[in-house]
């Protein structure tokens, strides 16, 4: 009756495994340290104009809708805090990690299923290598590593980009902005705001690793993995912020 | 004396995937220095035996022993040592395309397991030995060039220089002639007995052509001048003394059919053979 279960059920206990044996290889030899070089330079050096584009739009757009809202109260002087707020605790991460899914754990994904569909994991595994301590643990020590400081950069650009709204178009002083949206600030926003990205670099990399690893039919089946590596990283990154949310929101 | 020791050792092996069998109740033997050709239709377990045997794929039931020790329980760590004993060509060769030829030969020079424990090897020593592999087989020019620059061939040589380069007792080659023209296919096979005859390696050949089994079975490398030539009369040093018939001692074919292992003999009794499925790949190499 049951039976529709078995199969999610058994790949996310495929996905177990291999999170555990990826995490358990970060505290063993030998470490590829050339490797998570590399990958730090791809997800972060070449994730930063993107994350910072949309960073600094999304704080416009915040300044710039709120204003409104915050206008009938004649309150436009708080648009510090309501830019602040909503990017530090909420779509500086979210946003930052949804576009690195794309980016990364799609490039994983294709990477990896390539691989795996032209034998390179099994000829890897013969030659000497383990092909997650190679191949998985890098990308994820690279991705927890990066995806907190993009993130940190993409909240920087959305307060600049709302500083800019608030400035130019709401008549609000320089030193009024960014008061009030730094002191609004509190140490639980930060935890949350850093705790946030970590998790999700966690997941984004386990993902894209996890379906490319298990890619089979060729050059469909990467297809396959790369569109279904996004989708589901994409998935978890919301249902884990709010999940988060409801702990962190009465402190 | 090679044929002292096994060196791998299938007892009672099945293995199946989901419901589909790959390789049904499979036991054979092959010692130090000989040479098996495994023959079989598509689909009919060649490239599961190869796997299993170096541990990459886990039988559901039987033992494999490599190099004497029982591996069908190791855990993937310790299978690294062992492994490193073996060389591997795999189908499509399983070049890393995104590494140039001089470091997908480098590769289990610089990665092999046991030399993260040991320090890592000298680079002067590595880019020596990459080189001789890549002499080795003729294709020492491409040295900075991707496997997708290369030729089919060229890069089965290159996958062959890279299974060889640790100078291991026992190559596996999967198919190293599919998809090829005959000419290459014969440069393939004469790099592949040039390797076993110099360094006296085991070999097992999984292969869809009669032929290249007839040429591994007869000819040998004939260092003098870099030709391949008949065996038969001579025989083959220390392996040719073991029996009255010369190197098909030492080579046996063996046809598997839907994973079972169907036929184990030498040259002569696989053209002896009634069965009409063992025929198939006997007749294929007189036609």
């Amino acid at each position: 009756m049951l039976d529709f279960l078995k199969n999610p059920i058994a790949t996310f206990q495929d996905f177990l495994f291999l999170s555990g044996r990826a995490i358990r290889n970060i505290f063993r030899a030998p470490h590829y340290a050339d490797d998570i070089l590399l990958q730090m330079d791809i997800i972060g050096v070449g994730s930063l104009f993107i994350v910072g584009l949309i960073g600094f739009f999304s704080g416009v757009v915040m300044a710039l809708q709120m204003s409104r809202a915050l206008a009938t109260y004649g309150a436009q002087g708080q648009i510090g805090q309501i830019v602040a707020i909503t990017l530090v605790r909420e779509l500086g991460p979210v946003l930052t990690a949804v576009l690195v899914a794309g980016r990364n754990a799609s490039g994983m994904a294709s990477e990896l299923g390539s691989m795996r569909v032209t034998e390179q994991i099994d000829a890897m595994r013969a030659l000497g290598t383990d092909p997650i301590q190679k191949l998985v643990t890098p990308r994820l020590i690279a991705t927890a590593l990066v995806l907190p400081l993009l993130t940190i950069i993409s909240d920087f650009l959305g307060l600049v980009g709302g500083y800019f709204i608030a400035t130019t178009m709401l008549n609000i002083t320089q030193a009024q902005y960014w008061s009030s949206a730094w002191q609004v600030l509190e140490y639980n926003d930060l935890t949350q705001g850093l705790l946030k990205p970590f998790l999700f670099a966690i997941v984004v990399a386990l993902v894209g690793c996890f379906y490319g690893m298990r890619t089979v039919g060729g050059t469909q089946g990467v297809g396959r993995s790369t569109t279904k590596a996004v989708v589901v990283a994409s998935v978890w990154i919301f249902v884990i912020t709010s999940m988060l949310d409801p702990l962190f929101v009465n402190l | 004396m090679p044929g002292d020791s096994t060196i791998v050792r299938f007892e009672d092996v099945s293995l199946s995937f989901g419901a589909t069998p790959a390789l049904t109740h499979v036991s054979f033997e092959i010692m130090a220095g000989e040479t098996r050709i495994v023959l079989g239709a598509a689909g009919s377990g060649k490239t599961m035996l190869l796997k299993t045997a170096v541990g990459l794929v886990k039988p559901d039931s039987g033992r494999v022993y490599l190099f004497g020790q029982d591996v069908t329980d190791l855990k993937e760590s310790e299978l690294f040592d062992i492994r490193a004993k073996v060389g591997i060509l795999f189908q499509e060769g399983g070049l890393f395309d995104s590494l140039t030829i001089e470091e997908n030969v480098a590769y289990p020079l610089l990665n092999q397991h046991a030399l993260h424990q040991n320090g890592t090897r000298p680079a002067e020593e590595v880019d020596n030995r990459v080189r001789e592999a890549l002499r080795f087989v003729e294709l020492e020019h491409t040295l900075d060039k991707f496997p997708n620059e290369l030729s089919g061939g060229m890069r089965r040589r290159v996958g062959i220089a890279r299974a060889v380069v640790t100078t291991p007792a026992l190559v596996l080659y999967d198919s190293p002639t599919a998809g090829l023209d005959p000419i290459t296919a014969n440069t393939i096979i004469s790099v592949i007995l040039k390797e076993r005859d110099l360094r006296n390696t085991a070999s097992i050949m999984v292969t869809h052509r009669y032929q290249d089994g007839h040429l591994m079975a007869n000819f040998r490398y004939n260092p003098s001048n870099g030709q391949i030539e008949p065996a038969a009369r001579t025989g083959r040093e220390g392996i040719g003394a073991q029996g009255t018939e010369g190197s098909q001692v030492s080579t046996r074919f063996l046809v598997m059919q839907e994973g079972r292992l169907v036929f184990e003999g030498s040259e002569t009794e696989l053209r002896a053979s009634a069965d009409p499925y063992i025929q198939k790949f006997a007749r294929a190499g007189t036609a």
